[in-house]
């Protein structure tokens, strides 16, 4: 890693014309020592000036991580090593990498997705997306405008202590899991958002315009509240892929979707193959409300991930569409988890996974109906679709149901690409890799056009380019 | 001519079994050829093993297309070469609309490069759609036929007009119709009868494989073939579809010593 050194606009190639172009405050680079402890945490603390709540709050999480024993299900977490990563570096310093550091699969997938110079050197850590910045800033004015905040977390728990404060941890408590405490422990950005009663924001909220700083980190918190009635879709991620020299990312996101509100979270998140994605998310939908979570998975080593929604109140609905593509080397372990609390709740969960090339995709889902909630429906359906003899895929679903009056069904379906099919669209002229690529398409489409306009192009293209070289 | 499809003793079994036993068949562009036979008599083996699929091995023969020898080419590049074929259980490939197919299976037709592993340079979107449009419209198909997922919940009748449209896209030099007209009810026959007779002219040869002789009440073949056996017994004109129709497969089989396949 090069020696830290303020940047200049002339350095990076950046025209330095714009408004907000640039942070004339940069403070020296810090990065903590590996490994993880009190004084690291403390130092942390002190860095980001936190209120003394937040300091004991990560001392009370990083007591909690010491003494979970390491995950055993899901993937192999054998060779993650806690002691050997960064916890904490500012953002500042991440900008110090040079872009010759950056390895050269990811310029060329950077190149065929057509992103610009700017963008990539963002993406690939190493300097800031000046442009969004002026993006951000505007989105910022008009959101003010209807009382909506958006903002990364460090900063709201500055700016807005009593309501961070109200509902961090609440969703998602430290002692929930070992990635939870840790994220508790260590976390840094990520994205705080709130929309008050009655407000419904027209656009999706991306947290690529929200570069303030920190957003890239490997332990980012989002913390979203949708109050009664509110209408909100957050974007997170992008399918460039994620080029950080860490192996651990291990986010957390809560969302608290309060009466007749409606929250989307869509991610897509094209990791660099040697990280391990450790995420966890859930909602809490009360009356009336509803939660959907469309989650994409690519790249990475292993990914272990299952968006959650918890159905408090009559009437609320959890939706999960979720899509994993495991490649060479790859595990991922995705699904979701729906919780029917109440009455009348209903959910639904679509999971679509691809494995090729010896990848691995796993299906882990459950359902759960409380005693007493008469009258829920949940409908899971699992495709997997295999592209080679190499490659596998699993599904673990679990179905708890305390009372009788319910509806589940759950549908699995595994299917490999038909020679029949594949002969079929080749004799009418396309390539064997045209046709399995638009097989493979197809069979993601129901994500797809869910997806924002510009991340369904991006994703069809990611797609094509993971199929590259796969026909021999 | 340089685009005539020529079979020369063509020997095909499919899963060690011999189907196809020494077949000869020349068809040129602008004539219409029907080869007729029984169930079990090798048409479909026929037609798949003219147009590469895997699982039907060529032991012995030649299929010489445009001057090329096209055994050995994959499916793709004997559809660039200008070969086409009309399945008779067209898949489906969900999630996948019918335009945004055939506009890949289009560019990549008519694209310059022979190379058949290269992906082809997409046509322009508007240039693709007006050409879908007035061939839709030509052929009677309906406009919500553009984006429905190919072939996925498609009806038999939907399926076998799906097939003629891409014909009709893609501009083939010979076109093999597959039992085109199975499963259809005689309204369904009728339509696609007409379609694939909108499309006929001197650029297209065409090879209509069936077992009945109904479709051919609507596209009239100059040549008819019966194929027995795994070989053509027969050809002739006209005369043998009527007499087909009023005798049926016995009095062939019987003069070509032929045991009804089991």
């Amino acid at each position: 890693m090069a020696t830290p050194q303020p940047n200049t606009a002339d350095q990076l190639g950046i025209s330095t014309e714009y408004q907000y172009g640039f942070h004339d405050d940069i403070k020296p680079a810090f990065k903590s020592r590996k490994g993880l402890d009190e004084e690291v945490i403390n130092q942390m603390c002190d860095i980001k000036e936190e209120p003394d709540w937040m300091r004991q709050y990560r001392l009370n999480a990083y007591q909690i991580f010491k003494q979970k024993p390491m995950t055993k299900w899901g993937g192999d977490l054998s060779q993650l090593d806690f002691d050997d990563i960064y916890y904490y570096v500012k953002a500042s310093d991440r900008s110090e990498r040079s872009w010759d550091d950056v390895p050269e699969d990811i310029k060329r997938t950077f190149d065929r997705l057509g992103i610009p110079e700017a963008e990539r050197k963002f993406l690939a850590g190493v300097g800031a997306q000046y442009d969004s910045e002026v993006v951000y800033h505007s989105i910022v004015e008009e959101l003010d405008k209807i009382g909506v905040i958006f903002l990364d977390t460090d900063t709201a728990v500055k700016e807005y202590p009593e309501l961070v404060k109200k509902y961090f941890g609440t969703i998602i408590p430290s002692a929930d899991n070992q990635f939870a405490a840790l994220n508790s422990a260590a976390w840094s950005g990520g994205s705080f958002v709130y929309v008050p009663p009655g407000v419904k924001v027209d656009y999706p909220l991306q947290a690529y315009f929200r570069i303030n700083s920190e957003n890239m980190g490997q332990f980012e918190r989002t913390l979203i509240i949708a109050d009664e009635g509110s209408q909100v879709h957050y974007v997170e991620g992008c399918t460039a892929p994620i080029y950080n020299s860490e192996s651990l990312h291990s986010a957390v996101v809560e969302i608290v979707c309060m009466k007749g509100s409606r929250v989307r979270y869509t991610t897509i998140q094209n990791w660099a193959n040697n990280v391990y994605n450790l995420v966890t998310k859930r909602a809490l939908a009360y009356e009336d409300a509803q939660m959907e979570w469309v989650d994409g998975n690519l790249g990475s080593k292993l990914t272990m991930k299952y968006p959650s929604v918890y159905m408090m109140e009559p009437g609320a609905r959890g939706e999960i569409l979720s899509i994993a593509f495991a490649s060479k080397g790859q595990h991922q372990d995705a699904g979701a988890k729906v919780y029917h609390c109440a009455p009348n709740t209903t959910s639904q969960i679509t999971s679509k996974s691809i494995s090729k090339d010896g990848g691995r995709s796993s299906y882990r889902g459950w359902v759960d109906v409380a005693k007493g909630a008469k009258g829920c429906k949940s409908h899971v359906v699992c495709d997997a679709l295999i592209l080679d003899k190499d490659s596998r895929s699993d599904t673990y679903p679990v179905i708890e149901i305390g009372e009788n009056d319910t509806n589940i069904e759950h549908e699995a379906r595994v299917s490999k690409i038909g020679e029949e099919q594949l002969f079929y669209l080749m004799s009418r002229g396309l390539s064997e890799e045209e046709a399995s690529t638009m097989i493979v398409n197809g069979f993601i489409e129901p994500l797809v056009k869910e997806l924002p306009m510009e991340y369904a192009v991006e994703m069809n293209r990611l797609i094509q380019l993971q199929m590259e070289g796969s026909v021999g | 001519m340089s685009n005539d499809l020529v079979i020369k003793d063509l020997h095909i079994n499919v899963q060690g079994k011999p189907i196809i036993k020494g077949l000869n068949l020349n068809v040129n562009q602008g004539e219409i050829h029907a080869l007729m036979g029984p169930n079990g008599s090798g048409k479909s083996t026929l037609a798949n093993g003219l147009m590469g699929h895997p699982l039907y091995d060529i032991d012995a023969g030649e299929v010489i297309f445009n001057g090329i020898n096209v055994l050995e080419l994959e499916p793709n590049e004997r559809a660039k070469l200008g070969l086409f074929l009309a399945f008779q259980y067209p898949t489906a490939i969900p999630g996948v609309s019918l335009a945004n197919f055939l506009r890949l299976a289009v560019s990549a037709v008519r694209s310059e490069s022979t190379n058949g592993t290269e992906n082809a340079e997409l046509i322009p979107m508007r240039e693709f759609r007006r050409e879908l449009r007035d061939k839709m419209r030509q052929l009677g198909v309906d406009d919500s036929f553009a984006t429905r997922y190919l072939n996925d919940g498609f009806s038999g009748g939907e399926k076998k007009r799906a097939e003629i449209l891409q014909l009709a896209m893609l501009e083939p030099k010979i076109a093999i119709l597959d039992e085109t007209d199975s499963g259809l009810d005689i309204d369904a026959v009728r339509i696609v009868g007409e379609s694939v007779n909108r499309l006929i002219g001197p650029e297209l040869g065409v090879l209509i494989i069936t077992h009945y002789p109904r479709l051919l009440d609507y596209i009239r073949p100059q040549f008819v073939h019966i194929l027995l056996d795994g070989r053509i017994v027969e050809s002739g004109g006209w005369e043998l579809t009527q007499l087909l129709e009023a005798e049926g497969y016995e009095p062939v089989r019987e003069k070509h010593g032929i045991a009804e396949a089991e």
